[in-house]
């Protein structure tokens, strides 16, 4: 019971074993579904038809995972530096900051394709900005990143209500939100390249936003596996002596991991403010911040992985969203409790089913190869 | 400020410190065993729904704490379970936990009383009622005196005395007997502890189980004595509150207890601060006084006061063999 965990190959720790965790975190979620009086497979029929049944839903699917991506590889990157950062929620709140600062400044100026790499760079900037005091504290006083984190979630959504009451509320208004930007400050939607293929995404917001996050995924690979401020991310994350021992300087790596973190959460803002509302609202994250969580453990910090859990939270978001109309008694906060089960089992509970298909793939690897040495699997 | 005031600050500042320092309590219980617990707010949510739901089902509020310790009590087992026995990353745990409550509760509460999440208001012995300690009346009129022993200390929900006494009871568990002697030595050195014969894990089940009971206190006092009943995110964010009052109090019980009346009172002065004008400052918007707890406890967080030191084993799962 108290050993440490055998080694298995590389597609039981990353393929079979994941997928069990999955598994089991939806069957704990199907028992909910029948706790409220309903049943778990026609919820998840219904569910499927909402995500992936018709091309509108599919885009809303896609939209949606657009979202994840961006908090998905947020949550990774810290990861990797041994940061847990829980402040996706607020990060991206404040991201959209930037790209309301530039939609509201350019929008009547300058094309969308110029402004969009400015939104990039200003709610990068402003989500990095966020990540940076709780990264500074980490580093400097030792404040744990997760506490401070949260307490900067809690910041940032009183900061964007005084800010969006106060200051950005067009005059005359009464709704707690900026202005609608202008034709340059919307992002075009995904219905004219879809309408090539035959498919009509009707009111589905995915838009060019899409492609950022994909570029940023594979970025976020190179940046973790081919380049030298990935390699000390690692080394810190896997062990700060021996990060500290080979003279990298911690602090500096906290703190460009945490800002790095940060704007990449800050950027999830393209997508629902300059992609979809074209105005800056209250609370428009609506949880996609804690949802990296979820997709970033789920995808074992690999962009490879983002990206399919990313769309299976879109799923998720797209899907229940249809389900909450034929079932009311399962609203929005069904995803929560998935969400919370998914964390559960694919990240804390990894090691729960460890142990016994460990010894299941030894008995069946010792089996075929050597049936003779029976044993050996105990003697390890 | 008039005294009357003044005690009415008082007052207030002791209601709402009173959750955060059953959580906080709960916390250090955790903490000192090596279980790091970030989803004091989970369980203090349950325990606020299972409370509220049980007690406007049957109209008994004991039946309401018994019901909220269990559910706590239940989540304290999985995060234990992740984190023991599983030995899984205890901040993940701590994440999911938080995200199961906050939808459980939502949609539990919709399913059974189709409110919106919300349990029935709470009335007659569905809540906890104030309790007059003896000559409260009597005294009333002696100058200062008085109004300070029946207005304040007198005439809180029981709970409330609860929260209070578990303060020595938890110093005196803690370095008095020889359980809270083996609940610190595994949370500093479980190996040492694993050396002398005993079981790391049974010790920190214990410890885990203690700081569900705790934390179910906390969560029914929110809902059946705080407040008439269950309301959506009912805890917001006291759960982590209660964590940074547990940090900054260096995980020991009586400056756990200091630290919350701060946070407490913090809240009561900031109930009152709005709207009003201050010199130099103006008028104090609404949300920067609703945000001053989070910006506190990331400054006492800082450590600007003093240094937090964890205990060493916190957060690290043990094996027992290498």
């Amino acid at each position: 019971m108290s050993r440490p965990y055998a080694k298995l190959p590389a597609w039981i720790d990353y393929g079979l074993i994941p997928l069990i965790n999955l598994v089991v975190a939806f069957l704990v979620a199907g028992l909910v579904v029948v706790a409220v009086g309903e049943s778990p497979l026609q919820a998840a029929a219904l569910m499927l038809r909402g995500a992936f049944g018709y091309a509108e839903g599919f885009g809303f699917t896609l939209y949606y995972a657009t979202n994840f991506v961006f908090t998905g590889l947020a949550v990774a990157v810290a990861f990797h530096g041994g940061l847990f950062n829980i402040g996706g929620e607020g990060q991206a709140y404040v991201g959209g900051l930037g790209v309301a600062a530039v939609a509201l400044s350019l929008g009547a100026v300058l094309p969308w394709w110029l402004n969009l790499p400015l939104a990039i760079a200003l709610s990068f900037a402003c989500g990095a900005l966020w990540a940076f005091i709780p990264a500074y504290l980490q580093a400097k006083r030792g404040s744990h990143v997760v506490i401070t984190t949260i307490m900067f979630n809690f910041i940032a959504a009183a900061l964007m209500v005084y800010l969006l009451v106060g200051v950005l509320k067009p005059v005359g208004s009464m709704a707690p939100e900026t202005r609608t930007f202008d034709a340059g400050g919307q992002l075009p939607k995904l219905r004219g390249l879809f309408e090539l293929f035959g498919f009509n995404l009707g009111g589905a917001p995915l838009n060019v936003s899409v492609f950022v996050a994909l570029l940023a995924a594979v970025l976020v690979y190179v940046l973790i596996w081919r380049t030298r401020l990935g390699y000390e991310i690692r080394t810190l994350g896997f062990s700060p002596r021996a990060a500290r021992y080979a003279g990298m300087s911690e602090t500096r790596v906290i703190v460009v991991t945490m800002m790095i973190s940060g704007g990449l959460a800050g950027m999830m803002a393209l997508n629902a403010v300059m992609g979809d509302q074209y105005r800056l609202a209250i609370d428009f994250p609506q949880g996609a911040g804690f949802v990296g969580i979820a997709v970033a453990l789920m995808g074992r910090g690999h962009p490879a992985g983002i990206v399919p859990a990313a769309i299976l939270f879109g799923m998720l978001y797209q899907g229940g969203a249809e389900l909450a109309f034929d079932m009311p008694a399962i609203s929005r906060d069904m995803i929560v409790i998935i969400q919370g089960l998914v964390i559960l089992f694919a990240g804390a509970l990894e090691n729960m089913f460890r142990p016994g298909i460990g010894a299941a793939y030894q008995r069946v690897r010792f089996r075929t190869e050597e049936p003779a040495g029976a044993n050996v699997g105990e003697a390890r | 400020m008039d005294l009357a005031s003044l005690l009415d600050l008082i007052d207030s500042t002791i209601r709402l410190s009173t959750p955060l320092l059953f959580a906080a309590l709960a916390g250090l219980y955790s903490e000192r065993s090596g279980i790091f617990d970030i989803s004091l707010e989970g369980k203090m949510l349950i325990a606020a729904f299972a409370s509220a739901s049980a007690a406007a089902v049957w109209g008994s509020v004991l039946l309401g704490l018994v019901f909220g310790i269990l559910a706590a009590v239940g989540f304290s087992l999985v995060h234990g379970l992740a984190s023991i026995t599983y030995r899984g990353n205890q901040i993940v745990s701590g994440v999911a936990i938080n995200f199961i409550a906050a939808g459980l509760t939502i949609i539990l509460g919709q399913a059974w009383f189709g409110q919106g999440g919300r349990t029935p208001s709470l009335f007659g012995g569905g809540r906890f009622t104030a309790v007059e300690l003896p000559f409260a009346e009597a005294v009333r009129d002696v100058p200062v005196i008085g109004p300070i022993y029946s207005g304040v200390l007198s005439g809180q929900t029981p709970l409330v005395y609860v929260a209070f006494a578990m303060v020595p009871l938890t110093w005196w568990v803690l370095f008095r007997t020889r359980f809270g002697l083996r609940l610190r030595a595994v949370g500093e050195n479980p190996a040492a502890v694993d050396t002398a014969g005993i079981s790391v894990t049974f010790l920190r089940y214990r410890a885990v189980i203690i700081c569900g009971v705790l934390t179910g206190f906390a969560g029914a006092y929110l809902s059946t004595g705080q407040a008439a009943g269950f309301t959506r995110d009912m805890t917001a964010g006291k759960g982590y509150i209660a964590l940074a009052a547990l940090i900054f109090a260096n995980w020991k019980p009586v400056p756990v207890m200091f630290a919350c009346l701060l946070f407490g009172f913090l809240d009561a002065v900031s109930i009152r601060i709005q709207g009003v004008e201050l010199p130099l400052v103006g008028e104090v918007s609404v949300q920067f006084v609703s945000a001053l707890p989070y910006i506190l406890t990331v400054i006492l967080l800082a450590g600007f006061v003093g240094k937090a030191t964890p205990p060493r084993a916190g957060g690290v799962p043990y094996v027992k063999e290498r």
